[in-house]
């Protein structure tokens, strides 16, 4: 019973998938935008800024730049 | 403000933050407005049996899909540079944004994800009444998930629920019921989604006027224009209701937001309200930030030189005070970490109770001089103006078009029918200026009172700060004319009416 639920829902999403018509210019431009976000965007121009130190080095860090910028 | 940091890098990144979300904001809107309006239709399908409903819904729901593709995961981007570009923010912040931005992220997948598809592949293929429920479902997962970014964006004007670890130098929540429900958020919610109807709603009555201009679909345009104004109109009225609750709440909690929209420098006791120039409502200003006729709402020199009697009897501090007192706070986390890591346990101790005992003027250790506290004044004022002015069109704009309409004269009135194609980009300018006054009126707050911008961005290179902004301007620009133009092509091209219909 199961199985076949499961068989009927991947159908009902392969034939959704299949009938579209300006869905697939949809879907294409959801890939490509998530492509330039993730594998672009993030990757090349936003990294982490704390990224590669510890916790207690990012609490160090944050507690430091948050006194330094108060007192010049 | 910030020696250490240069004044320009500042500003780019509020640029930059700014630029992302009102681009995120041009799409966010259109899906809930669409998604109540093409539920009212599908829902009069299911329960007349009309197929003419089918249709209309059938193609508003085109339209929202086609808004919703090219908009999904714009709002990403905002995450991605609360991690680069406001890390300091980021970190302070904690759990809090954390988690109502986690349980967004969750809902929005396996809601939207999961109903779209029924919404959009299920046509003849479920049950009419399991479509209905989907259809109306895919509309509660996009509200859902914009309550907990408003929830999130509530607590930044409002900071509640929570306190300061000067250990992790994080907040840390302490009661999620505080944030969750904060009369702030949910007076940010209803506010905000409601304005969402409407520019669902003068969307469709828009774009079926074009229809009617151009003599095609009468019927569906008609019918079409009769849902999306009963919705607009309602929502506009609603929308002036919960901004008249989020008014009060401003004026008690942010009333240098309201000084800076009504330009009042210096206030007092029954104060009228500044429609432009020397035009001028007497007792309105009192009226509506206070609900009291002759209410006290104090000016920017009032709030800045302080003195003057707070409704829980206690006296308003000067900005001057407040900034000592930040000063105290900032200076006490610093001993407080210092102790702790040496192992004095009891000057920590101290240190903590003058941290505590201070912590909520923290922000204002940053300040150098009381005149930073003031936000764009100007800008302030004028989006006031466009939100309030637009709302009030709007209301006037779908009782004229609801009369017209029943009075079965809407589609011979050409002028009425251009006004509304036009009425479109105004429903985006006055959502757009709403943002606009929250946000630069809280100016310079990241966290009201407890962070400023300065002391919240990252120490990054102003050069690649700008860099990001013109890749998200080409970026979302090039995803804005695909919209369109995918859009108009969608419109032009109509609805598609069903075979056989009765």
């Amino acid at each position: 019973m199961s199985h076949s639920l499961l068989t009927r829902i991947w159908m009902f999403y392969r034939d959704g998938f299949r009938e579209m018509t300006l869905g697939r210019t949809l879907w294409a431009i959801i890939l490509i935008k998530l492509f330039i976000m993730f594998f672009i965007l993030k990757l090349f121009f936003f990294p982490s800024f704390l990224s590669g130190k510890t916790t207690e080095e990012k609490q160090q860090y944050v507690g430091e730049e948050l006194v330094e910028r108060a007192n010049p | 403000m910030f020696e250490h940091i240069d004044t320009s890098l500042i500003d780019w990144s509020r640029a930059q933050f700014a630029l992302t979300a009102m681009y995120h904001w041009l799409f966010v809107p259109l899906t809930l407005g669409l998604a109540v309006i093409m539920g009212l239709m599908e829902t009069f399908y299911v329960t007349t049996g009309k197929v003419f409903w089918k249709d209309t819904a059938r193609f508003w729901m085109k339209l929202f899909g086609i808004n919703f593709a090219v908009g999904v995961a714009t709002g990403l981007i905002l995450e991605f540079e609360f991690g680069t570009n406001w890390s300091n923010y980021s970190w302070f912040v904690g759990d809090i944004f954390g988690a109502p931005l986690a349980i967004e992220g969750i809902l929005a997948f396996f809601m939207e994800a999961t109903f779209i598809a029924v919404m959009f592949f299920g046509w003849n293929k479920v049950s009419k009444r399991f479509h209905l429920a989907s259809t109306w479902l895919t509309g509660l997962g996009a509200t859902i998930s914009a309550w907990w970014i408003l929830v999130a964006n509530a607590w930044m004007q409002h900071p509640v629920g929570m306190a300061f670890n000067p250990e992790t130098v994080r907040n840390e929540m302490v009661d999620f019921t505080a944030v969750a429900l904060s009369p702030m958020a949910v007076a940010k919610f209803f506010h905000t989604v409601l304005s969402c109807w409407i520019v669902g709603a003068v969307f469709v009555v828009g774009v079926s006027c074009w229809y009617l201009l151009r003599n095609r679909q009468k019927e569906f345009a008609l019918g079409s224009i009769k849902v999306g104004a009963s919705v607009g109109l309602f929502a506009a009225v609603a929308t002036a209701w919960t901004g008249d609750i989020s008014g009060v709440q401003v004026a008690k909690l942010q009333p240098m937001k309201i000084a800076a929209a009504e330009g009042l420098y210096n206030g007092g006791n029954g104060m009228p309200f500044t429609i432009v120039g020397d035009l001028k409502v007497p007792k309105m200003l009192s009226i509506l930030a206070t609900h009291d006729i002759e209410g006290y709402v104090p000016g920017i020199n009032n709030l800045l030189e302080g003195g003057y009697q707070l409704p829980d009897g206690t006296t308003a501090l000067s900005a001057e005070e407040k900034i000592k007192r930040g000063q105290i706070a900032i200076t006490a986390l610093d001993a407080f970490r210092k102790a702790h890591k040496a192992g004095d346990e009891t000057t920590a101790s101290t240190a903590r109770k003058t941290l505590d005992e201070n912590v909520e003027y923290f922000g204002y250790g940053y300040i150098k001089d009381p005149s930073h506290l003031v936000p764009n004044v100007e800008l302030t004022f004028w989006s006031f103006r466009i939100m309030v002015g637009l709302g009030g069109y709007f209301i006037l704009f779908f009782i004229i078009v609801l009369i017209m309409s029943k009075k079965e004269k809407l589609a011979y009135m050409r002028w009425l029918q251009q006004a509304a194609l036009w009425t479109i980009p105004l429903a985006y300018i006055g959502s757009q200026a709403g943002w606009v006054v929250a946000e630069v009126g809280r100016q310079p707050w990241a966290i009201q009172d407890m962070l400023p911008v300065g002391a919240a961005i990252s120490k990054l290179q102003t050069g690649s700060v700008q860099l990001t902004f013109f890749i998200f301007l080409i970026l979302f620009t090039v995803l804005l004319c695909a919209e369109t133009g995918i859009m108009l092509k969608a419109i032009k091209k109509g609805p598609e009416e069903t075979k056989n219909r009765k």
